[in-house]
């Protein structure tokens, strides 16, 4: 009976997956050092950051692609993908009026209206967005509200172009070119993405957003993201993705990282909805993303928030180092995968400084034909004295063909460290359905329910405008899978 | 008001109910006693619409409309509450929140709007007083952590707060001490009203004493084997249930 109700129900379509009209300008297909030249050309970009470009290439040539992942896809043929593509035309914007209107009515289905953002400036609750639509950053709102409070929030190739000194001295400080086999092909071919510096004392007073959208077919999307606080600066960061519906697997291979100074803090949220494939597990978005972060100084925080509901296959371990003494790192996670979607998702907490201290929450939740994973690492260094982790990782299964998997690994090199690990698993009872439907809830409000009540201590870490979203997010992911 | 036809029912191939007749009128209460496994929550959850059981035989109607047509969830916005034996948690989704949906899609099924927070505010305060709810606990997740008493006390309330036509109250005082049971029956007696009926599904006559029925009627192997009013439950008490046994001649 459960299984009918399932099967019937798992039918959530997905609703971003409109194809804007823009003509682009594309790379030719492949990959090879005349590509990474012409990217870098094409951006204008100084010699120091080709340089960069060639020896990430260089040693990614060198590289297998990863297995370890408890995921299987087919494997992705490098040099079958575009790996460049910007919207035309691509002149320089000085205000909304110039921007492509088809780009403007994109943005209006993102439910991400700049116009009504415009309209709201001067209202307490403001987000500055920067959105990037296949490679090439298309919009930055807010930049000269931010910059009167020598805030730098701009596109990663802009960064390049303004501020050369702050991305040498950070990119690749966290996660370098050689960190891994996707890292290093982001290295080589990113073609942009987000930069933000937020200058000593200085709270940001908006929340910073940036939008990712994958448009053209056959592209890959390999994008930057470079967050720094300096001394005593506060940000609070949100991400947002959507693709199209493609039948073929679209590649996105981000990289993003974060320097904390002392007393700084950074919060990270994402809310990640790349096309999953349909229900037969067909196209979708192959999502393999590093972002870390370092605590690189004395009481800094860092703290990522995710809700991953989108991508046929998920690759993605937002994760803190955390050098400083004092400093806090925390991961919030909800992954949600149905029908073929595969999620291999969790984190790494590396501890160095004393009295450090880090926190997982993380939330599974399986339907259809999916698998779900949780690897998460906590590692207390020699010399990380008193250090404390918290970690609770819950599966919910819906149907009895999904699965849930975890993998914690532990390492205690230090005494004083304290380690604690809760792990649930659990299905959404029929009586809890039933006792929801006895009180004149359908099923698919009562999943809705029941699913943001379990997902409730990690929507609480987002901000508001993005909670409300991810609810909807959550409910519209699992329409109906149930047993 | 509820008409229940030789109704059969049967789980996993196995018949529990073996032709139940059973005429409710608005303003009544009926009271189903009977000994363990004669078919007392089967018939409740029946009522309510659980899919695990297959109905072989019979009708039943409110109202004159099939109930065995309607899903759970129609059942409940025509006016027919359960409240639960054993009432589940559902972690993390506040009492308020659930009934607040639960008010509002009733009322959506009825072509009215959602009822104004103000009002549902207001209502829940009323209602709590009813059956003497600690405001914590309309707060707190729905029945997650509720002690035994918590959680019929809490049914109680989400009855109140739904205003059914028919309700039924599946053992309502098993796991409650003498104060709590006192407070659940109050409770039921203060909703009592003209318009609406309950049935009161019980294994002891103690809660009788405090929720007085009309009728009582005796289930015995899926049957109703004896209805009378609220003397026979004083006399079932008494005897035990052997003296229906001897009766029916079984």
């Amino acid at each position: 009976m459960a299984n009918e109700i399932l099967e019937e129900q798992i039918s959530g379509e997905y609703k971003y997956g409109f194809v804007t009209d823009i003509e682009a300008d594309n790379a030719p297909k492949g990959l090879n050092e005349d590509i990474i030249r012409f990217i870098s050309k094409k951006k204008n970009e100084p010699e120091w950051m080709l340089e960069y470009r060639l020896k990430a290439f260089r040693y990614w040539q060198t590289l297998e692609e990863p297995h370890w992942a408890h995921v299987s896809y087919p494997k992705p043929n490098f040099q079958d993908i575009i790996y460049y593509s910007a919207p035309k035309p691509k002149v320089q914007l000085n205000s909304l009026d110039e921007v492509d209107p088809e780009l403007l009515k994109t943005f209006e289905k993102l439910g991400i209206s700049i116009e009504e953002q415009k309209r709201l400036s001067g209202v307490e609750s403001r987000i500055a967005v920067d959105i990037v639509m296949d490679s090439v950053s298309v919009k930055t709102t807010f930049k000269e509200t931010l910059s009167e409070k020598g805030i730098i929030f701009c596109s990663f190739g802009e960064a390049v172009q303004e501020h050369p000194e702050l991305v040498k001295k950070y990119m690749g400080s966290v996660v370098p070119y050689t960190d891994n086999f996707y890292a290093a092909l982001n290295s080589a071919v990113f073609t942009d993405g987000s930069f933000c510096y937020i200058p000593q004392g200085v709270r940001c007073p908006m929340e910073l957003s940036t939008y990712f959208r994958i448009n053209a077919s056959g592209t890959g999307q390999f994008e930057r993201t470079l967050i720094i606080a300096d001394e005593d600066a506060y940000v609070s960061y949100l991400e947002g993705c959507t693709a199209p519906m493609r039948d073929e697997n679209q590649l996105h291979a981000a990289v993003v990282e974060i320097v904390t100074h002392k007393n700084a803090e950074v919060k990270y949220s994402t809310v990640q909805n790349w096309y999953p494939g349909d229900k037969d597990g067909k196209g979708g978005i192959f999502n393999f993303v590093t972002k870390r972060g370092i605590c690189l100084e004395d009481n800094s925080k860092i703290s990522w928030t995710q809700v991953e509901t989108g991508s046929a296959v998920t690759w993605k371990y937002p994760s803190v180092i955390l050098k400083g003494d004092n400093s806090v790192g925390e991961f919030y996670s909800v992954a949600v995968t149905n029908n073929y979607q595969q999620a291999d998702t969790g984190t790494k907490m590396m501890h160095l400084g004393k009295n450090t201290r880090s926190t997982i929450i993380s939330k599974g939740i399986s339907a259809g034909f999916s698998n779900n994973s949780y690897r998460g690492l906590v590692r207390i260094s020699k010399g990380a004295t008193n250090a404390r982790n918290f970690s609770q990782c819950d599966s919910l299964l819906m149907g009895d063909k999904c699965g849930a998997h975890t993998f914690p690994y532990i390492e205690i090199k230090d005494k004083s460290g304290i380690v604690e690990h809760e792990a649930t698993t659990s299905k959404i009872g029929e009586d809890q359905l039933f006792y929801c439907k006895s009180r004149g809830i359908d099923n698919e409000k009562a999943i809705g329910l029941i699913v943001n009540g379990y997902c409730k201590e990690v929507l609480n870490k987002l901000p508001m405008e993005f909670a409300v979203e991810a609810q909807k997010l959550l409910a519209v992911s699992l329409e109906g899978s149930v047993g | 008001m509820l008409s229940i036809k030789n109704l059969h029912a049967s789980i996993d191939g196995k018949e529990i109910l073996r032709g139940i007749n059973l005429e409710v009128k608005t303003g009544e209460i009926h009271a189903i006693m009977g000994p363990n496994g004669s078919g007392k929550s089967t018939l409740s959850a029946v009522l309510a619409g659980k899919e695990d059981y297959e109905i072989t035989e019979g009708s039943v109607t409110l109202n004159g409309k099939d109930l065995l047509e309607l899903s759970p969830e129609d059942r409940a916005r025509e006016g027919v509450f359960l409240a639960f034996q054993y009432p589940v948690e559902i972690p993390g989704v506040s009492n308020i929140n659930f009934l607040k949906t639960a008010i509002n899609e009733i009322r959506a099924y009825k072509g009215q709007t959602p009822m104004e927070a103000k009002d549902f505010l207001a209502l829940v305060k009323e209602k709590q007083k009813l059956v003497e709810l600690d405001g914590k606990l309309a707060n707190r997740s729905v029945n997650e952590g509720f002690s035994g008493g918590e959680k019929k006390r809490n049914e109680i309330f989400q009855m109140a707060m739904l205003e059914p036509k028919l309700a039924i109250l599946d053992e309502t005082d098993s796991g409650l001490d003498i104060d709590a049971l006192k407070i659940v029956a109050a409770g039921v007696n203060k909703l009592k009203s003209k318009d609406n009926a309950t049935i009161v599904i019980t294994h002891y006559q103690r809660l009788l004493d405090y929720i007085v029925p009309d009728v009582v009627h005796i289930l015995y192997k899926g049957k109703i084997v004896k209805s009378g009013p609220k003397e026979l439950a004083l006399e079932l008490e008494e005897k035990g249930y052997d003296f229906i046994k001897e009766e029916v001649g079984a």
